[in-house]
């Protein structure tokens, strides 16, 4: 595929890495902030090729992960209504809420269909206006403008039977949070190309120098990630700490200005609270008040509850980079990909998760080293 | 997060901005995608698509650079190697 | 192996009968008239035309194979195959895993009331020409019909009875350290064709199921006297499951290097599209040969002169008895567990 496969071309990966061999001269801990590049690290290891000196970190950027239990029940109630159909992506299928999953709630009866994009729900809709169509609307800001245009041509067409369950979050607040923690260990990031390429880089700036730490823009490809860390290091090394465009064949710093004038329109910024972290103010998005009929949570009359994790699950350390999976006594025994207990071994991009299909076998090899 | 993958604009359709939709060529595999988002972009083009929207435009000389980057590096390689 | 195309027009008249009813699995006059005019019609030969309840035949002197499996795919109808021919071909080719020649199917059937009786006559010819091309006949069968909303449109069952003729046992207590791994194909296209037409995920492509009979490689390898040390046709969790299975029912370490499995490029792109794993994507008509390492080559040669593994490669080898794991080596050179896949393959955004 063009643009895509060339950039996994060994050959070349292993000459980044030897130029990161080569400029690095001390030790530097380093956070990707998002799944889907914790996931091509993993897959293709590419933090083998790292000097030892470099510590890859992998962020909260993975929506299925932080999705709050609370949120995933609120689906579950709504999607077992025989009135309904309830449409996701593919992620969000098998994330167990406190004692189910959407799957499940197939199996039972419930109408849970797979949609690749949000529009499709929009078109269930209108095919079947006999039912309600919910969709299940979780994602960075990259998926937002999907959302947004949704509930917009939703809107326009005067639809009544439509409504989404929206949890939203945005990456900059996640990143403030993760830095103001008194524990934080991470130097630099490896800010997360595609929420970029719709938000643009600005919102990074002030990061940058509030906490003096060089934010890479960079993309999800091996040799994307191998200069975003290249970039990095040298930054790390004499002492910058700026922000830097790795992934500039697909972001500009403004961004997508259409994409960010249609979320404006649509959505506002509320609390949020992150599965592992807890709430982050500002940190997500919900509907405007233009469009509150098409809020699910207020048309089925949720109610809001807490659930409480298992105590043993330290998914809120890993997703702050401060311990690894295979430091969890729960890891690979009591909790599984099968049987998770946390937001960090749900979906592939959590880092439990990740760390448990591609990499067990070294795990005990890792835990004895230390 | 954010599996979005390059193809390139086959056809375009719909005269509306916001209800402009391209068939993108996938290497052979072709999809419906959204192009509200990058009015811009025209046939021939690449775009990244992210569940059914392109957001943005492929900068085709931007996507060389990483590879012109490691061409000189080989070429600076040799030069040290050949200097005394 | 393309199917060929439906021709016949449909012997119960479509007029008076559109749609399968109750009364056709009845065990009277209806289900009489749809044994003889569609199954009997279609399957014909000898043994079947005796139409006792159970067919009767002599096979050839050595081991007998035996399998069976059933089939609930949907679409019914997918580009390259359909539940039918896709019923055919599992079958036997389950019982050239063990290096049988494959002989005698049985096929049962379950139709949910209201299935229209041209997809039904559809799916019977479409049996019949891939039994045919197989040389395989179809000896006995079943008939069920169920109340509508109980079944789906269409289950097939098959179980199939082939002759061992040779004196080599193949299973995955057989794989020795060293052996080389093969594949007898390009990965991903049945359940990349699949997806293709599947309901709200529907891309255009040309992507057709591999769905094909890969007896005769199988057997021409025996015949030319390579040392087979197991076989396993891929299926449903791809080259992840089959390598998985073997590598925990045989108690080995296996690598294999992923820029030597083959994948085709529209395949590749259709599963990046929807963020699926190539090796993780049901097959139909390829499967994995363990073999040593001395055999490989010549192995190849006499797999890639058949059309059904013309793309057959070398993707590693069985490394050593160890606690049973799966390797495979990225671009990157870098090694990382080639995992069993868990539950459904689903599309995702992350």
């Amino acid at each position: 595929m063009k643009f895509l496969d060339e950039y996994r071309d060994g050959d070349l990966a292993q000459k980044l890495a030897a130029e990161i061999h080569r400029v690095t001269t001390k030790p530097w801990t380093i956070m990707e902030v998002c799944g889907g590049q914790t996931h091509a690290i993993v897959k293709f290891g590419i933090d083998e090729l790292l000097p030892k000196q470099i510590t890859l970190i992998h962020g909260p950027g993975c929506p299925v992960c932080v999705t709050p239990l609370e949120v995933i029940d609120q689906a579950l109630e709504i999607a077992a209504r025989p009135e309904v159909i309830f449409t996701s992506f593919g992620d969000m299928l098998r994330v167990p809420g406190s004692t189910t999953d959407l799957l499940a709630v197939k199996a039972k009866g419930g109408d849970v269909r797979i949609v690749y994009s949000p529009l499709d729900a929009v078109k269930l809709a209108e095919e079947n206006p006999s039912r309600e169509v919910v969709f299940f609307g979780v994602g960075f800001e990259t998926t937002a403008p999907a959302t947004a245009m949704a509930v917009f041509q939703a809107a326009q067409k005067g639809l009544k039977n439509f409504s989404l369950l929206i949890s939203h979050v945005l990456v900059p607040p996640a990143i403030e949070a993760l830095m103001s923690s008194p524990n934080c260990r991470v130097q630099a990031f490896l800010a997360a190309g595609h929420v970029c390429a719709v938000m643009g880089y600005e919102e990074y700036f002030p990061l940058a120098k509030k906490y003096r730490v060089p934010i890479v823009v960079t993309g999800f490809e091996p040799l994307d990630i191998l200069q975003g860390v290249l970039l990095t290091v040298q930054q790390l090394e004499s002492g910058r700490a700026e922000v830097e465009n790795q992934y500039a064949r697909a972001v500009c710093r403004a961004g997508n200005q259409p994409a960010q004038n249609l979320v404006k329109k649509v959505f506002t910024v509320v609390p949020r609270k992150w599965r592992g972290i807890g709430e982050i103010p500002q940190s997500g998005l919900g509907l405007s008040t233009a469009y509150a009929a098409f809020d699910a949570a207020k048309k089925f009359k949720l109610t809001d509850h807490r659930v409480e994790e298992p105590a043993e699950c330290i998914a809120g350390l890993i997703l702050q980079g401060l311990k690894k999976p295979h430091e969890c006594p729960a890891f690979g025994t009591r909790c599984t990909p099968e049987h998770p207990f946390g937001a960090t071994m749900v979906s592939s991009e959590g880092a439990c998760a990740a760390y448990y299909r591609y990499r067990r076998h070294d795990m005990k090899e890792m835990a004895g080293a230390k | 997060m954010c599996l979005a993958i390059p193809g390139k604009v086959l056809s375009i359709s719909g005269d509306d901005d916001l209800t402009r939709m391209g068939r993108i060529d996938f290497s052979g595999v072709v999809k419906q995608a959204s192009l509200a988002y990058v009015p811009e972009v025209v046939i021939g083009d690449y775009v990244i698509v992210h569940v059914g929207f392109a957001l943005s435009k492929v900068d085709e000389a931007e996507a060389q650079k990483v590879f012109e980057y490691l061409k000189q590096m080989g070429e600076l390689g040799e030069i040290e190697e050949k200097s005394p | 192996m393309k199917a060929p195309e439906f021709s016949a027009a449909c012997p119960i008249p479509i007029s008076q009968y559109p749609h399968v009813l109750m009364a056709h699995g009845g065990g009277g006059k209806l289900m009489h008239r749809l044994l003889e005019d569609v199954f009997g019609k279609a399957f014909s030969n000898p043994i079947l035309d005796t139409r006792h309840d159970s067919a009767q035949f002599t096979v050839p002197p050595g081991r007998l194979a035996m399998t069976t499996d059933s089939y609930v795919v949907r679409p019914i109808f997918f580009p390259g195959g359909d539940i039918g021919s896709m019923a055919i071909h599992g079958t036997v080719n389950d019982l050239a895993m063990s290096g049988a020649r494959p002989l005698y199917l049985s096929c049962g059937f379950i139709i949910e009331e209201g299935l229209p009786m041209e997809t039904l006559w559809r799916v019977v010819c479409s049996m019949r020409d891939a039994a045919n091309i197989c040389g395989v006949q179809i000896v006995t069968g079943d008939t069920k019909v169920v109340d509508k909303g109980k079944g789906d449109g269409l289950f097939i069952n098959t179980a199939g009875i082939g002759v061992i003729e040779h004196e080599q046992i193949i299973s995955p207590q057989n794989v020795q350290p060293g052996d080389t791994v093969i594949v007898s194909g390009d990965l991903g296209r049945h359940g990349m064709a699949i997806m293709a037409v599947r309901e709200g995920l529907q891309f255009e492509s040309t992507i057709e199921s591999d769905s094909a009979p890969v007896h005769e490689p199988v057997l021409d390898l025996i015949k030319a006297g390579i040392e087979v040390h197991c076989l396993r046709d891929l299926t449903r969790g791809g080259l992840a499951s089959a390598l998985n299975e073997i590598a925990e029912a045989a108690g080995v370490k296996i690598a294999v290097e992923q820029k030597l499995i083959p994948v085709r490029e529209d395949v590749h792109a259709a599963c990046e599209m929807l963020g699926l794993d190539p090796l993780h994507v049901a097959n139909e008509g390829r499967f994995v040969a363990f073999v040593p390492e001395e055999d490989s080559q010549r192995a190849l040669e006499i797999l890639r002169r058949h059309e059904v593994s013309a793309g057959a490669a070398r993707i590693g080898q069985a490394v050593e008895k160890a606690a049973p794991l799966v390797t495979v080596k990225s671009a990157l050179g870098v090694s990382r567990i080639l995992d069993m896949p868990s539950g459904e393959q689903l599309p995702r955004i992350c």
